[in-house]
């Protein structure tokens, strides 16, 4: 029994995919190579002008953002200036600029790719048999496993961290966009079909503002699984607070992990609740 | 309140053409077809195929003008039918003509002309698009046909004036009720101008005291603005009330067309008679479907013999006097008749009673059942002063109960 079964050679997936990667990284260099950089310089320049505003001006429009978001309400207002005082207390400023700008992009990104390819599967039933197996496969995958590409194409740094970071953050704002388009109400789909509507219209017109409460709800998901993404990309050199909780890994230092993974829980906390408060806000 | 029926050819031109047209959803369209022409049920099809009937063999024609209401019970097609007019389902076979153009044989360009131009449509649950204020909610069509926004802003504001709901024009749908709704669904389409509108179970979601009133506004608007109505409905006494003509509809097959008189009093078959079973029929019923031929005599001529001789006949013992002209002018017992006889008088104009009711031969059931329930005599009908028949509490109530009395009601000639 056993013996035939080992009569089947074992088939050489590892190799294919080195081979497929190697090839890819070869022919798309130069483009690979003009992302890189060009992603480099402008996420660098994000996080120049993040860290030249003053700590206590970005804290108060953080705050001010914050308390009009809220239906001016005081809670997340405060929690933002006490949260990101302690942050600049613990010397850990310029990292949260760096996560930041980490975060903007990738989830900026997620956002720019993921949204079309939600809107494709609700109106097509082949582009959703095709997208959803992918979008299972990147949700299953482990996040460390997207660094190696990301490595093979791009190196070391920032670039890799948002390019890990996006196909990990993907699979929600695609999902919840292709979700809220299908339960848009027949009849209100056919009122608009009804009096000639060409196919922009109604999705711009009637789809999409109808949908976006639920899209919002997966932007906010998006946003929140890129800031997770942090701490992996970190390993292959993304700078910012994943880094320091990297590093007290390496070295055992539980406090300063403490410390960076609690910074990150605030970072967390204020994006989640300034996107749930802008979806809130349009439900209105 | 009450719109007459009228004839639909006298409304002119021909707006809407259906013929043969099938729609069946699912695959196995033409085994599916053979199958419903041999007569199986939609039950049995679907078994055999897989194969849903949406409508088959459809075949009417809808005049300019006319309110053609397409009636029946949930499942029988008629939300598919409508839909099928402006190809919001595509037709699996058969012609759709308005104005002579072939709607089912347009391209995509074509389609969306006439949908912009020619049709609006209003729906059951209203299609009010929420996060669109009302003013946004009516401008939405004249908005897709690219029509500048200060033009289209005026047309939907005198649309909303019209519906009386101008000074709502800012609040979002969610906070009107569900009249107010659906008369922003009306004025949304009617801002549109089209000739043709379709209204999908319109009123049905309203409760039944807003619901006649909208039945009441749409018929005040159709006096005005006459536009050709496609109207889908369950309802027979909306059917009845709002309809030019009513298309019945069962398992997707159009079992009768006619005007609402016609189907109540000769349904096609058995399905139509159930259907109508529940109709308040008194306010359909015109007294001249119930009255009875009148047994009369001269009384300018005839004396009390010929009286006599007449009820003796006729097994009664009341005759209705009319003169020459056949004018009505009261009743003659047979006690009195008897009575003059026996002084020999030869005239009965001393004798004659006049404290019969008369009513009009085309008034409704419904509007004459409380002189009938005051009067201690029947009711004399008249058209033109002449008398036409007699209205008897007893016929008039088998009138309301069934449709199979009919036959006798059919060949009331005024007896001479």
């Amino acid at each position: 029994m056993y013996q035939l079964l080992d009569f089947i050679p074992s088939i050489p997936v590892a190799k294919s995919t080195e081979i497929v990667m190697d090839w890819l990284t070869d022919t798309f260099a130069g483009f690979f190579d003009v992302i890189k950089e060009s992603g480099k310089f402008s996420m660098e320049r994000v996080t120049d002008i993040l860290e030249w505003i003053p700590p206590i001006l970005f804290i108060l429009i953080i705050a001010v953002i914050a308390f009009f978001a809220t239906k001016r309400k005081f809670g997340l207002a405060i929690f933002s200036i006490v949260g990101l005082l302690f942050i600049y207390n613990q010397g850990l400023w310029e990292e949260l600029m760096n996560t930041i700008t980490l975060v903007l992009f990738a989830s900026i990104l997620a956002v720019i790719i993921g949204i079309p390819l939600g809107i494709l599967m609700s109106k097509s039933k082949f582009a959703e048999a095709t997208i959803q197996p992918l979008l299972d496969f990147m949700q299953t995958m482990p996040g460390f496993v997207y660094l190696i590409p990301a490595v093979a194409f791009f190196g070391i740094g920032v670039v890799p961290g948002v390019f890990a970071s996006i196909i990990f953050a993907l699979p929600p704002v695609v999902r919840f966009t292709n979700l809220g388009i299908r339960q848009v109400p027949k009849e209100l789909v056919e009122a608009a079909d009804s009096y000639g509507s060409t196919g922009w219209q109604k999705l711009y017109k009637v789809e999409l503002p109808i949908a976006m409460p639920t899209i919002m709800a997966g932007v906010n998901q998006t946003v929140l699984l890129s800031l997770s993404m942090v701490v992996i990309a970190s390993m292959i050199g993304a700078p910012g607070l994943g880094r320091e909780v990297l590093s007290a890994l390496q070295q055992a230092k539980v406090g300063n992990g403490f410390v960076a993974g609690v910074s990150l829980v605030i970072l967390a906390i204020i994006f989640d609740r300034l996107t749930q408060s802008i979806n809130k806000k349009r439900q209105e | 309140m009450w719109f007459y029926p009228t004839n639909g050819k006298e409304n002119g031109m021909e707006k809407i053409k259906i013929e043969n047209v099938s729609k069946i959803f699912g695959r196995h369209l033409n085994q599916a077809l053979k199958l419903v022409e041999q007569k199986k049920s939609k039950t049995e099809v679907l078994k055999q195929t897989g194969a849903t009937i949406g409508v088959y063999n459809a075949n009417f024609t809808v005049n300019e003008g006319e309110i053609f209401v397409i009636m029946g019970l949930s499942g029988s097609g008629k939300s598919t039918l409508v839909r099928l007019l402006n190809r919001l389902i595509e037709p699996t076979s058969g012609n759709i003509y308005i104005d002579g153009e072939n709607i089912s044989k347009m391209n995509k360009q074509q389609l969306i002309k006439v949908r912009r131009e020619k049709m609006s449509m209003v729906f059951q649950n209203f299609g009010l698009f929420p996060q669109r204020t009302v003013l946004a909610n009516t401008e939405y069509g004249l908005e897709i046909r690219g029509i500048p926004k200060e033009e289209r802003r005026l047309k939907a504001e005198k649309a909303l004036d019209n519906a009386g709901l101008l000074p709502y024009k800012d609040q979002y749908p969610s906070q009107l009720s569900g009249g107010m709704q659906q008369r922003v669904g009306l004025a949304r389409a009617l801002a549109n101008d089209p000739d043709i509108l379709l209204m999908d179970e319109a009123f049905s979601a309203l409760d039944p005291l807003i619901r006649k009133d909208m039945q009441d506004e749409l018929l005040d608007l159709q006096q005005k603005m006459k536009k050709t109505i496609i109207f889908i409905t369950h309802d027979l006494n909306e059917a009845l009330r709002i309809g030019d003509r009513i298309a019945l509809m069962k398992d997707g097959e159009i079992i009768q067309i006619g005007t609402g008189e016609e189907i109540l009093t000769n349904p096609a078959n058995d399905y139509v008679r159930t259907f109508l079973e529940d109709v308040d029929r008194s306010k359909v019923l015109t007294v001249e479907n119930a009255m009875i031929r009148p047994i009369s005599i001269n009384i300018d001529v005839d004396g009390p013999k010929v009286a006599l001789q007449r009820m003796r006949e006729e097994e009664v013992s009341v005759v209705l006097a009319v003169n020459k002209l056949r004018e009505f002018k009261g009743y003659i017992t047979a006690d009195d008749a008897l009575e003059a006889s026996k002084r020999g008088e030869g005239s009965l104009v001393n004798y004659l009673r006049t404290d019969m009711p008369t009513v009009q031969k085309d008034m409704y059931i419904q509007d004459v059942l409380s002189i009938i329930s005051d009067s201690k005599t029947p009711l004399a009908v008249v058209q033109d002063e002449k008398l036409v028949g007699v209205l008897i509490r007893g016929v008039v109530i088998e009138a309301l109960s069934s449709s199979d009395e009919n036959e006798g009601v059919k060949e009331n000639v005024p007896a001479t």
